[in-house]
């Protein structure tokens, strides 16, 4: 039965992504993702299905042909959409090299060497160490199906699947209000204002499908939620404001400029250091002062949890600032002056020029730093965490990223390790690709 | 220079007018967030120089244990060694970088050939696979090369960059045509090409992917911690551990002075190629 409905939810999938608006693309997607699927189910031999097998691997199993599925409707569409583009655009017809056809190989060759070993092998291998059983530094490998990953999740399939599924008929459904509803009725305001809170409510359903006990994956997943989300939100706005305060001509503004982003380039493990400094409970500047000053118990970051939490928020945002400031700066370059000029000239206030204006200037400076610091507060954050707290108090400060090495290299359970990766990946990939949907015709990439 | 027009608002001279009004309370501003920001450094620098009973009497000035501790981290625990390290590591990345983008967007811009789509989205897609996901099978792999401990292990799984192709293609396909074609008449080859007219076109966009890699590399953390385990052959940044504590306990002086030692090539980086950095990104020019 879970065999049927990998099935049709790949047909669906398939030809949802690759473009359903004509019968041949409809047919062609779902042909594709049928195909993805029964790849990846084929390279697993369909032992997800068994008889013996827990039924929380047969869920994700279905969710896995989804997977594929999408990867190869979206994949194909974009593909195809890239080869278009480039053939559209003329890509460099006049002036190139009219020499033997091994030229361009071999100047990508080092390139393209370096990414197959270095990338995507590494790639292929994380997904097929993620379905074994295997020790770092033993040759001994047994299969283990989806194991490693049933096991970070609720044992219950019923609400493995409803949960997501319910958040996302409910976004849905706002979106659906909202369109429906008539331009400036009450319900139309209240399904705007509602509606970009709806990844919120998918996140928080997500939480309580993993598992909260034994290895399980519920305080790994909050611990990213709150510490990746409150580094980016934070490290984006300072840095815009700090953008805005700095941009224009000041005397010395060279030099303030460099000052401020000068953070930029000091390291993870040196951000982490310099703010150990600060918030130790016996030595440092922040327990003074409130014992000094205040008369009160500054908390110990390495037993309270939230200290801790913030003391890692802290050290990254304020090493992220820099980067920030530096292509914030760069943006506002970009913003048509006339208008703000004009606007200004018409009496908009500064506020309505900001939103108006600079915000759909800044739209695809904005959309890259979110990328990029995503990134690093899923990834570069290890060093800060690794001075700092090292994970404690009681796994309280410990990512995703944190979790797969302890896993993965002190305790040397590659798969369960490599399985995370598999996890931490597709929130990436997933993450990444909601991004590109939101900015899909609400960013203008200027005229330049 | 603000100058009044009739509405009687006050814009900047050829300026945005991104913020009205006078300049005051900007410099306060930003002097303020200046003193935020660097605090945690000065903070730094302050207590590298104090012994820890300096620290715990939270004296405000400058203490007596600089000398000391400059020894200890020096000597002691052979900073130069690792940041020496550190320094071949950035360097040997950060110049294969440079040179495989450069070829590579020389072959992307300068040459038609089949495929050349497909090879194209080959290596856009290494931009949505960032190398930390798969360390754990990338640690494997360069471990079964034998390259554990190595320099090798080090630099060459991040020797090629998806960005820099992208970079330098975006770059080359900017320049005018006639660059190439008058150079195919002169009978130059693409290597000729490449290092006679299009590097001398390009420094900026180099300084500025040169910033960034270096910048990266310095600061790279996770790789070297799996990689590197022999002491010698460490990297500083992971070094920086083994003086969380020293034999006299807890030693906070000179960490915070090992850390802001460590702090300082990538700052030297960063300011002495500012200029085509900031040029890179269209900051230098207040047009």
């Amino acid at each position: 039965m879970a065999l049927i409905a990998s099935f049709l939810v790949a047909i669906a999938i398939g030809a949802f992504s690759f473009g359903s608006r004509t019968m041949r693309g409809g047919a062609v997607g779902a042909a594709l993702g049928v195909l993805g699927a029964s790849l990846i189910l084929g390279s697993l031999r369909f032992c997800m299905f068994g008889s013996e097998v827990e039924s929380t691997q047969a869920v994700l199993g279905v969710v896995l042909a989804g997977a594929f599925a999408w990867m190869f409707g979206a994949g194909a569409k974009a593909v195809l959409g890239q080869k278009s583009a480039d053939l559209g655009s003329g890509d460099i017809r006049t002036g190139s090299f009219k020499l033997g056809w091994y030229w361009p190989w071999i100047l990508l060759s080092p390139t393209l060497v370096i990414l197959v070993f270095f990338l995507y092998l590494p790639a292929y291998q994380t997904f097929t160490l993620s379905t074994k059983l295997t020790r770092l530094g033993t040759p001994i490998v047994r299969d283990r199906c989806l194991q490693n990953f049933s096991e970070l999740l609720i044992t219950s399939p019923a609400l493995l699947v409803m949960l997501p599924l319910t958040s996302v008929a409910v976004i849905w459904g706002v979106g659906l209000w909202h369109r429906r509803s008539e331009p400036g009725s009450a319900a139309h305001g209240f399904t705007r204002v509602i509606r970009p809170f709806g990844i919120l409510l998918f996140l928080f359903s997500l939480y309580f499908i993993f598992e909260s006990e034994n290895g399980g994956y519920q305080l790994i997943y909050l611990n990213t939620l709150i510490i990746s989300s409150s580094i980016v939100i934070l490290s984006m706005v300072i840095g815009l404001g700090l953008a805005y305060l700095t941009f224009g001509h000041v005397r010395g503004i060279t030099v303030y400029r460099t000052l401020l982003i000068w953070p930029y380039a000091i390291s993870p493990p040196v951000a982490g250091i310099l703010f150990f400094m600060m918030f130790d409970a016996t030595g440092g500047i922040f327990a003074a002062v409130a014992d000094n000053w205040f008369g009160f118990n500054f908390p110990n970051y390495s037993t309270n949890a939230t200290l801790a939490r913030l003391a890692i928020i802290l050290a990254s945002v304020w090493k992220l600032i820099g980067y920030n400031l530096l292509f914030f700066l760069a943006g506002l370059q970009t913003v048509p002056r006339e208008q703000i000029e004009a606007a200004a000239i018409d009496g908009a206030n500064s506020l309505q020029r900001f939103r108006r204006i600079v915000m759909p200037a800044l739209g695809p400076i904005a959309f890259f730093l979110l990328i990029t610091n995503l990134t690093f507060s899923f990834f570069d954050v290890y060093g800060t965490i690794d001075f700092l707290t090292k994970g404690a108090p009681a796994g309280a400060t410990s990512v995703s990223i944190y979790e797969i090495i302890r896993v993965g290299i002190e305790t040397g359970q590659l798969g369960r390790g490599a399985a995370q990766s598999v996890v931490l990946f597709l929130a990436v990939i997933g993450l990444t690709a909601w991004q590109f949907r939101q900015s899909e015709g609400k960013i203008s990439y200027g005229s330049a | 220079m603000a100058a009044h027009n009739k509405a009687g608002l006050s814009l900047q001279v050829g300026k945005p007018g991104l913020i009205r009004g006078r300049s005051w309370p900007k410099h306060f501003g930003i002097w303020f967030s200046m003193l935020l920001i660097l605090f945690p450094l000065l903070y730094a620098a302050l207590v590298a120089t104090q012994t820890n009973a300096e620290i715990f009497s939270f004296q405000l000035t400058p203490g007596t244990g600089l000398a000391t501790h400059f020894e200890q981290v020096w000597s002691g625990r052979n900073l130069g060694r690792l940041m020496w390290n550190s320094l071949l590591q950035a360097t040997l990345i950060t110049v294969a970088k440079t040179v495989l983008s450069l070829l590579a967007g020389l072959a992307f811009v300068y040459f038609s050939f089949r495929g050349k789509w497909l090879v194209f989205f080959f290596v856009l897609i290494t931009l949505m696979m960032p190398t930390e996901v798969m360390i754990l099978a990338l640690f494997r792999i360069v471990s079964s090369l034998g390259w554990k401990d190595s320099m090798a292990g080090l630099v060459i799984p991040f020797a090629a960059s998806a960005t820099g192709a992208f970079l330098f293609r975006q770059h080359f396909a900017n320049l005018p045509r006639d660059l190439s074609e008058a150079s195919q008449i002169d009978g130059a080859s693409p290597l000729q090409f490449l290092f006679k007219i299009l590097i001398p076109l390009s420094w900026n966009v180099i300084g500025a992917l040169a910033v960034i890699q270096f910048v990266f590399v310095w600061n790279m953390y996770l790789w070297p911690v799996l990689i590197i385990s022999d002491a010698d052959k460490q990297v500083v940044q992971v070094g920086l551990q083994g003086l969380q504590t020293l034999d006299t306990g807890f030693s906070f002086g000179p960490l915070m002075l090992a850390a802001l030692i460590v702090s300082i090539p990538p700052a030297i980086v960063f300011i002495a190629l500012q200029k085509p950095f900031m040029a890179g990104f269209a900051l230098g020019s207040d047009k």
